[in-house]
């Protein structure tokens, strides 16, 4: 049998994924040990992990490297890969939010300055809004761009509020709520069909499949 | 001859020779066609950025981003007798991997006019030929039918089909259920669209299944049109690399009928796309149906294969032997037919099957 080969995005959300895929008939001994490996194989499971960078998976499951992965939705909204969406595995819930300081009042007559990783999908809700928007895109630490002034409100993502509540900052509206999406290559998904097929069954709640 | 030739070329010719044994005549046309061209179709064309230039006349040119606008534009006007071309030319379009512009080697054909079910079956079991031909019989053709989508949603705006559309292409289940809920789709209708995109399989794992949609008309036409594509295929022993998908959707403005893919193992996206495109012919004034698809060579160069050698054959000679009498083992080396590289000293790198030192093995 082929193996399929599984791209996990690193930290903690590709661990709770590879619990779910373990507890579904894939494990892989080799990848619990502390090691400083990058693939693993278990052909019993007819699987090969692999971990990369959350914002790569897409790029590897696109491009075939893997059959299948798993990656946040504000992934595939912010790069619109051409892949098959199978399923939300209703991991690493969050949501995507405009944050602005606490005392912050929006004022319409002006081009509001918005600081973000996802440039993509801030442009893609103000544009819906009509707003003129001016976008600074930062790799990290966005929190810091409204207090000091670098832009009015920040696009991010949220999952419990407390960063941005010890940096005085609140959530004014939520863009789309986010969770952990299963994606297979197109191409692998019709090769592979049953394999890919059974795994997204098992590893998937029933409710998001079908 | 063949040796020298690279997969994508082999492809290419190969091609050919299949669709003028079936008596499709070639189309060659220039590089360049009027911007006006394609402007008013740019929704047509698979990437809408077009290189442009100025003719000396004054006149806004492109480098053609596409051939099967040209075909149609020439089309005849009257849905009589059916035009049958092939063509292999080069397309010019943006990919966002290049991150800019790419030439790239498409053969392909168009069959416009009066279609009838034998012209259909017969470029489908073309395409299906044609992917056996470039990966030794390993290859999967994808058959959709726009039929069924458009059907399921007559009368629904623009935005919301394609953004439903969108979601389809992408398998994705639970977005496909938000959007509808957003457009107040009922939910038969949204439960029907997602089973529609799921579906995947052999012709006698889904037809079964489409019965189940909701029945109007167009539903009912699509789906007697699939059956009888479906069983031409069986009959030519071509249903067993054929897969019904219905993911497959594009701009309902131009695409009416059957849809199709093909893939080969080991390639990350589509080979072959092409389908049935009645309405770009009416909006450009014409009457009858066309169909049509188009290999993309330039994908090729990923297929595994490619010789392990680079000579079968290095002759090392030294500087007291003679020239005259080296040349003559070169050409009879050549004439056992290898190729031969005669020099004094080994290449760095050059990989060869058999090393020859002039003089030696009593040649000389």
């Amino acid at each position: 049998m082929e193996m399929i080969n599984i791209a996990l995005p690193k930290g903690r959300l590709g661990e709770a994924v590879y619990a779910r895929f373990k507890a579904a008939g894939y494990p892989c001994p080799a990848i619990e040990e502390e090691n400083r490996k990058l693939i693993f194989e278990n052909p019993a499971a007819g699987v090969r992990y692999f971990w990369v960078k959350p914002s790569d998976v897409a790029i590897y499951v696109e491009r075939g490297a893997a059959d299948i992965g798993v990656a946040g939705r504000d992934i595939l909204l912010e790069y619109a890969p051409d892949v098959y969406e199978l399923a939300d595995l209703g991991l690493g819930k969050c949501r995507m939010c405009v944050a602005a300081k606490k005392d912050f009042r929006d004022d319409l007559d002006r081009t509001l300055r918005v600081a973000t990783k996802f440039p993509h999908i801030a442009a893609r809700y103000y544009s819906a809004r009509s707003r003129q928007i001016d976008i600074i895109k930062l790799n990290g630490s966005i929190e810091i761009a409204p207090i000091l002034g670098l832009s009015d409100v920040i696009v991010d993502i949220v999952e419990t509020g407390k960063t941005l509540l010890e940096n005085d900052l609140e959530p004014r509206e939520t863009i789309v709520p986010i969770s952990a999406r299963l994606i297979a290559n197109k191409v692998s998904y019709k090769f592979k069909h049953e394999q890919i097929s059974r795994l997204c069954e098992k590893t998937a709640p029933a409710e998001t499949i079908r | 001859m063949d040796r020298i030739l690279r997969p994508d070329e082999r492809a290419g010719l190969a091609l050919r020779e299949l669709y003028h044994r079936h008596g499709y005549q070639p189309y060659r046309m220039s590089k360049f066609e009027a911007y006006d061209l394609y402007v008013r179709n740019k929704s047509f064309l698979v990437s809408e950025n077009i290189i442009t230039f100025t003719d000396t006349n004054g006149q806004l040119m492109a480098l053609k981003p596409d051939v099967t606008l040209s075909i149609v534009k020439n089309a005849p006007p009257a849905g009589g007798a059916l035009q049958k071309v092939y063509y292999h030319e080069n397309v010019y379009r943006t990919s966002p991997a290049a991150m800019g512009y790419r030439e790239i080697m498409q053969t392909g054909l168009e069959c416009t006019g009066a279609l009838d079910l034998f012209a259909m079956g017969e470029v489908l079991a073309l395409a299906a030929q044609s992917l056996a031909l470039l990966n030794g019989g390993e290859y999967l053709l994808d058959l959709g039918h726009m039929g069924f989508v458009s059907g399921l949603l007559e009368g629904q705006e623009d935005s919301v089909r394609a953004e439903l559309l969108t979601e389809m292409g992408r398998k994705n289940a639970p977005a496909i259920r938000t959007a509808c809920a957003q457009a107040s789709i009922g939910h038969d209708l949204a439960e029907a669209l997602c089973r529609l995109a799921l579906l995947y399989g052999t012709p006698d794992q889904v037809l079964p299944q489409l019965k189940d949609l909701p029945q109007g008309p167009g539903v009912r036409a699509a789906l007697e049109e699939l059956e009888s594509l479906c069983a031409l295929l069986r009959d030519r022993g071509l249903a067993d690399r054929l897969r019904l998908d219905f993911s497959i959707v594009n701009d309902m403005n131009y695409y009416t009928g059957v849809i199709f893919r093909g893939y080969l193992p080991g390639l990350p996206s589509g080979v072959l796309a092409g389908g049935r495109y009645d309405n770009l012919l009416r909006r450009m004034g014409k009457q009858g149906g066309a169909i049509g698809f188009a290999v993309y060579l330039d994908q090729l160069e990923r297929l595994a294969g490619g010789s392990e050698f680079d000579v079968d054959t290095l002759l090392l000679y030294d500087a007291s032997d003679d020239p005259a009498a080296v040349t003559r083992l070169a050409e009879e080396l050549m004439g056992q037919g290898k190729t031969v590289r005669a020099e004094r000293n080994a290449p760095q790198g050059l990989r060869y099957r058999e090393l020859v030192r002039f003089g030696e093995g009593g040649q000389g």
